[in-house]
């Protein structure tokens, strides 16, 4: 880089011109030739490619976590092409004959038999089927916790919605994608899960025969249901997962990626690296990274020992089955509706102990997920562009209403674990599934409301830290022979992380009265608005200002005598409270 | 001193990029003197060299770092072919903390997950200590296009319905928008029709009621009662109180196709409880008096969503089933005492033939298995 100064600048100074991406010529410079020039005389693809490799990302260790999952999905689809070259997808009957010996001369199907030989018989097969199990594993883990990290900072606001709804459809997917994969080895676990599929199904008012039959393709198991999930594993969903992958992508390098708050970080510069060569190497490198211990967990750790369950058959009893961890929230869910919830009507049958729980569920906690943005958006009423990101504290409602829905996540995550609590911990069964029935309605808004605090308290020690500074662990003595602890004041790259977020008002109540008095259809809109906007910003505790700061200065070491300046009193207060009680 | 920064609100990428932005478009800003209203960001922090850039020694040692892991990878992936040949997938080791493994599996891991970290830790590793760790700066710009391009795109769609006369004649439009709104029915309707047959009366009906005759008659034949999977019948007088058999009807296990979807809705629990056992209800009574001197036949399918019923506590006469966890009474005609399940699970009526073995005296009286829309 030549154009290189290091002393501070304003960040207005910043967006003049200096210290832009623009590697000089370097001495290595050469004329573009041999097969890329004859390419580029060709595309003219050279322009974009140089304008690619100049790109900036900025850096920050929770980028990465959507790094993981993109490299994860593709040693999935590496590792699941080698696994089509062996695996049968047929229930066509045969019996072992393989070196597994408790299973010789067993009856089962094509599908077993070959995820059998896969294990034991081809050299390195069982390496790439527990690769493949660990990534498929490892993308869904980093995948929510990517949509954990975009949700917490923000990183969905304008001009982003678009990309998480993709997102959303992504993680979706993911989840079904899995679950199509674990039950093609036709092993006894995965059949029972295959089972309780078909019951979900078959619980649909009114088309819930008729569908399981389509499904099917006639009675439960069948002989179709394996050859059409492989064909929905390795075809359907991966073309559509590459797909909305790829525009998800695009979509990142045509908005840039966000960032976080720093000095010298605006909401209209991106500061990082270029690609060429430094992120180019660390994400590279990554990619071998991430499929270098997804190896060492494929050589280490078994996964899914399908040879241990037999195959599969409809009467055998499976204990404590358990499908992969990312289905346990719905299988969790039927395990907490009560069965009176089922009851016919002139002879029809509504099982709302089944339905709601394994068929509207999942769905419907992902269009939750996707049109979040749309919500906060309209009831902040807030149609700025966003690239700077929010530390999670100071959005607090936001940052409790996420961790609230993990909390109830969590709890339906947990019931489908409940026959293992109770066998690890000698509890009844029932006061387990009892218990978590309660936690689910009650934990929910606890969790929301600590978070909601813990935010605002962190918010007003950031405060603190700012109007009396840093505790320096140097303890003076005054005149009168008390001590206290020396503070030192902040310097200005360090401070203005805690003072460069912009906490919104809640919007006013537009007048939804008309001229006669009569409160339109728009007033009860508005109103709704406001109601929302005041749920989301009314507890606040307002960025530090120079005035108050000078203020702060004036006043000593004492408490702060400032009145927040435009907050409601009445929570401006509270907040300010906890701030007291940080310090005493 | 810092001047103060007066938002324009409504106006461009003030609008667009936050409250504090401001033009720099539009000429000179006026300060009003006095203190901000906010912090000014104070810009890039100044850069601190690394010891590998000042110093040619660390230099070097990086460098070092960076070619071993190269190294590693590149042995790692020789041991890999070499664990390749060498070992037989069948062959077993003792690994400490872990047990019992393969060994090609291990190995083969082992190669392979070596010669990847060794390539993505050096790569990284290089470029912490020896690329340039200089942060650069590049500009966004708001994603939507110009006033101009937008007008641009909306002109030449209006233009282009214009000049197809799309505008000038609604019955064309009707028609174009009727038929590209139904041409998604014939391959819909291909693949909706064609994927199953219809159920018709298969979900309620089981091995159980015999040959099927027509739509809901079958010819019953009062099947004896056999082993899964010995597929031998039982003498009642076998059956001791306390033991639990796994039950199928003669002949399913000898289907040539069909087995296990058979089996799926037919399967059976046989259970002996002392008749005294059986609860003082009319629900105890019922079960009693369609047991055979206290053997009891219960479908084994779960009445929530169909796995197979399979824990008996013999103390409670309770039985579990493992995947939800419902629980069912088996002295009260085995009705629904805990868990996600609404209904009991149905009762076979058995008796004995005459040479003493276990018959069905007549079919499960409901569907078993799942609930359904239609289950009556
Ligand atoms: C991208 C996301 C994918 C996920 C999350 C995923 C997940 C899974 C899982 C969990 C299994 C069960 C493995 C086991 O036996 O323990 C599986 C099996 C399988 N997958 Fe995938 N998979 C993905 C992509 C693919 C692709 C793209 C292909 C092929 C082109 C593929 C081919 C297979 C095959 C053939 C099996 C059965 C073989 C076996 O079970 O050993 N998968 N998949
Ligand atoms: S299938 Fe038996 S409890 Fe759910």
């Amino acid at each position: 880089m030549t154009t290189h100064t290091s002393y501070p600048q304003s960040a207005d100074a910043l967006r003049a011109s200096d210290r832009t991406a623009r590697p000089g010529a370097t001495a290595g410079q050469r004329k573009l030739g041999g097969v890329a020039g004859w390419v580029d005389d060709r595309t003219g693809a050279g322009k974009g490619v140089g304008y690619l490799m100049k790109k900036v990302f900025p850096d920050h260790w929770s980028f990465m976590l959507g790094e993981v999952a993109m490299y994860s999905m593709i040693i999935c689809l590496l590792t699941g092409v080698f696994l089509t070259f062996w695996f049968v997808p047929s229930l066509g009957h045969t019996v072992y004959d393989g070196s597994y010996a408790p299973l010789k001369g067993v009856g089962m199907s094509e599908a077993y038999a070959s995820t059998l030989n896969i294990s034991f018989d081809i050299r390195g097969g069982l390496l790439i089927r527990q690769i493949h199990h660990w990534a498929a594993l490892m993308f869904v883990v980093s995948l929510s916790v990517h949509m954990m990290r975009v949700f917490f900072t923000g990183a969905f606001r304008k001009p982003r919605e678009l990309n998480w709804v993709i997102g959303s459809v992504l993680a979706l997917l993911a989840a079904v994608e899995g679950f199509a994969g674990y039950s093609l080895p036709d092993d006894l676990l995965s059949g029972t899960g295959i089972r309780a599929m078909n019951g979900f199904m078959q619980s649909a008012p009114v088309i819930g025969s008729y569908l399981t039959y389509a499904v099917f393709g006639g009675a439960f198991p069948g002989e179709a249901i394996i050859p059409r999930l492989y064909s929905a594993h390795v075809l359907l969903i991966p073309a559509i997962l590459i797909g909305l992958f790829t525009a998800h992508i695009v979509l990142v390098a045509v908005q840039k990626h966000t960032q976080f708050p720093g000095p010298g970080r605006t909401n209209d510069n991106v500061v990082g690296y270029p690609v060429m060569p430094v992120y180019a190497a660390k994400a590279g490198g990554f990619f071998f990274i991430v499929f270098g211990i997804l190896a060492l967990m494929g050589a280490l750790f078994q996964i899914n020992a399908i040879w241990a369950y037999g195959p599969y058959d409809p009467s055998p009893v499976t204990a404590g089955s358990q499908p992969d961890w990312y289905m346990w929230f719905t299988d969790g869910a039927l395990r907490l509706l009560p069965g009176w919830l089922e009851f016919e009507t002139f002879g029809f049958t509504w099982s709302m102990n089944i339905f709601p729980g394994s068929l509207l569920l999942l769905p419907l906690v992902y269009v939750l997920l996707a049109i979040y943005p749309f919500v906060e958006a309209w009831a902040t009423g807030d149609k700025r562009e966003h690239h700077l990101l929010d530390r999670p504290r100071n959005n607090p409602t936001r940052t409790a209403i996420g961790a609230a829905a993990i909390a109830a996540y969590t709890v339906l995550a947990l019931a489908c674990t409940n026959d293992i609590i109770a066998i690890k911990l000698h509890m009844s069964i029932n006061d387990i599934t009892i218990a978590l029935r309660i936690l689910l309605f009650v934990l929910p808004p606890i969790v929301f409301w600590v978070t909601k605090r813990i935010c605002l308290a962190l918010q007003a020690y950031d405060r603190d830290t700012v109007l009396h500074g840093r505790e320096s662990g140097r303890l003076v003595r005054t005149a009168e022979g008390r001590f206290f602890e020396a503070h030192e004041p902040l310097d200005e790259y360090t401070r203005w992380k805690l003072v460069q977020q912009e906490i919104p008002q809640p919007l006013e109540l537009e007048s939804g009265v008309d001229a006669n008095g009569v409160r339109s259809p728009k007033g009860k809109h508005a109103a709704l608005r406001s109601r929302l906007s005041n749920f989301y910003y009314r507890d606040r505790v307002d960025a530090v200002t120079p005035s108050e700061l000078e203020a702060a200065h004036h006043d000593g070491h004492g408490h702060e005598a400032i009145e927040p300046h435009d907050a409601p009193a009445s929570v401006g207060t509270s907040a300010h409270a906890t701030e007291d009680d940080m310090r005493s | 001193m810092s001047e103060r920064h007066t938002p324009s609100p409504g106006s461009g990428p003030a609008d667009e990029f936050g409250r504090d932005a401001v033009r720099l478009d539009e000429g000179h800003i006026e300060g009003t003197g006095g203190l901000p209203d906010r912090f000014e960001n104070p810009g890039l922090p100044p850069h601190v060299a690394r010891k590998a850039d000042l110093d040619e020694k660390a230099a070097k040692r990086a460098e070092k770092q960076v070619v071993g892991l190269f190294t590693l990878s590149i042995l790692a992936t020789l041991g890999f072919i070499v664990a390749y040949f060498a070992f037989d997938p069948r062959q077993q080791v003792f690994v400490p903390f872990i047990g019992r493994m393969s060994a090609s599996n291990l190995t083969l891991g082992l190669g392979m997950g070596l010669s990847l970290l060794g390539i993505g830790l050096g790569a990284v590793h290089w470029a912490k200590t020896l690329m340039p760790d200089e942060e650069s700066v590049e500009m966004r710009h708001p994603m939507r296009s110009e006033d101009e391009a937008r007008e641009g795109v909306a002109a030449t769609f209006l233009n282009g319905a214009e000049a197809s006369q799309l505008t000038r004649r609604p019955l064309l439009k009707a028609a174009a928008g009727t038929a590209l709104g139904l041409f998604a029915v014939p391959p819909l309707l291909q693949v909706a029709g064609s994927l199953g047959p219809l159920p018709h009366d298969e979900l309620s009906h089981t091995f159980w009621d015999g040959e099927k005759e027509g739509e809901n008659k079958y010819a019953f034949t009062k099947p004896r009662l056999v082993r899964d999977p010995e597929n031998t019948p039982i003498k009642a007088t076998d059956v001791t109180i306390g033991s639990v058999y796994h039950v199928l009807p003669a002949g399913l296990l000898d289907l040539e196709h069909g087995v296990l979807e058979e089996k799926a809705k037919a399967a059976v629990l046989l259970i002996r409880l002392n008749p005294g056992d059986f609860a003082d209800n009319e629900l105890g009574r019922k079960a009693l008096d369609w047991s055979h001197e206290g053997i009891v036949a219960y479908s084994k399918i779960c009445t929530h969503v169909g796995c197979p019923v399979g824990l008996y506590e013999q103390t409670t006469h309770h039985l579990l089933c493992p995947c939800h966890q419902s629980t069912f009474d088996v002295t009260q005609d085995c009705k629904v005492i805990f868990g996600p399940a609404k209904r009991a699970l149905p009762q076979l009526k058995i008796t004995v033939d005459d040479e003493g073995y276990l018959i069905a005296e007549q079919p499960f009286k409901e569907a078993v298995g799942p609930s359904f829309w239609e289950r009556g």
